[in-house]
């Protein structure tokens, strides 16, 4: 007799920030796209460097890499277009990263109390455990602005 | 997967726009909420210093008839390095007269988009939003952006015990002559 388990399978896009990789659910990415100027005009939000122009649209810049790392990105290597929600309404969000970025269909297992805010949950992957990224929570927004208290978190565990 | 439009409705006419900057950065401002253009040292003749607790970006205002303007020093708004303005705007249907570095240009703007929702602070008073312009990003100023209705209050209680004060020494005067 065979026991059929039911594995839900979702699309993850692995990204690199240093020597650490993260995933983000694959329906948020919108693409990703070569390092091109920032515009920097004055404002008040932490961790947002300024804006790009990608296909005439307007798209804020936002370094993950000190909350997740502690440390800011030295080199760039592209910018991971992501989709964030603000309420009904979505946008684009440009988040600097160091490497390419790798797409994989894996099982994701729930984030619990316990963890930062920033984490939706973990995925297995080439003997790591990846945090996979809330977006919504880590980029700063009206309804989470970005305090300077997120949590540095321990994302990956080598086993 | 549908994206919210950032293009502000009913924004698709275009918008005549006086580009111009402060401590070197670039920004934008309809050229009609701009009533007049001013030189700074013209403007600062006609001022007196004010001292409001907490608004160093306002040391001078002009009195016109029954109204104050309050000068506004836009490297201070902004959080920019200090430099001497040379010009001043005095804003349409507000009490700001803006010191400014100089003027750019005139141009015309034919795409205002709202400003991305991630900027959630102080910015969103301070900006109706983007405009993309030769290949460059461009803040819009909002005229009403440069002093909350607080901090006019406290400008104006500041105007009222300047006013208080210099009537007191009048009258001293006049009592010791």
């Amino acid at each position: 007799m065979t026991v059929a388990t039911e594995i839900e399978l979702q699309s993850f896009v692995l990204l690199r920030l240093g020597e650490r990789r993260f995933a983000v659910s694959a329906k948020q990415i919108a693409e990703l796209v070569a390092p091109s100027r920032v515009f920097r005009f004055p404002h008040k939000t932490p961790k947002l460097e300024g804006v790009i122009l990608r296909r005439g649209r307007i798209v804020p810049v936002c370094d993950v890499s000190e909350i997740l790392l502690g440390k800011r990105l030295t080199s760039r290597r592209f910018y991971l277009i992501a989709v964030r929600n603000y309420g009904t309404q979505r946008e684009w969000v440009a988040v600097p990263v160091t490497g390419e970025c790798e797409l994989i269909n894996v099982e994701m297992m729930s984030a619990s109390e316990s963890d930062a805010p920033h984490v939706a949950g973990w995925l297995s992957h080439d003997g790591d455990v990846i945090e996979v990224l809330n977006l919504d929570t880590l980029t700063p927004g009206p309804a989470h602005p970005l305090t300077e208290s997120a949590v540095l978190h321990t994302a990956e565990v080598h086993s | 997967m549908r994206l919210a439009s950032s293009v502000k409705p009913g924004t698709a006419k275009t918008e005549q726009i006086i580009l111009f900057r402060v401590s070197g950065q670039l920004f934008a401002v309809s050229s009609a909420s701009v009533q007049e253009v001013r030189g700074a040292d013209s403007m600062s003749g006609a001022a007196v210093e004010i001292s409001a607790p907490g608004i160093r970006k306002v040391q001078q205002v002009v009195r016109r008839g029954d109204r104050s303007l309050f000068i506004v020093n836009g490297a201070m708004h902004f959080g920019l390095h200090a430099a001497e303005g040379t010009l001043i705007f005095v804003l349409r249907k507000t009490r700001t007269a803006l010191l400014i570095d100089g003027i750019e240009k005139m141009t015309t703007m034919t795409r205002l988009q709202a400003l991305p929702q991630s900027f959630c602070h102080e910015e969103r008073q301070w900006y109706r939003g983007l405009t993309a312009l030769d290949q460059s990003v461009v803040p819009v100023v909002s005229p009403e952006g440069f002093l909350s209705p607080e901090e006019l209050n406290l400008l104006d209680a500041a105007l009222l015990q300047a006013d208080t004060n210099a009537a007191g020494e009048i009258e001293e005067t006049n009592s010791a002559q």
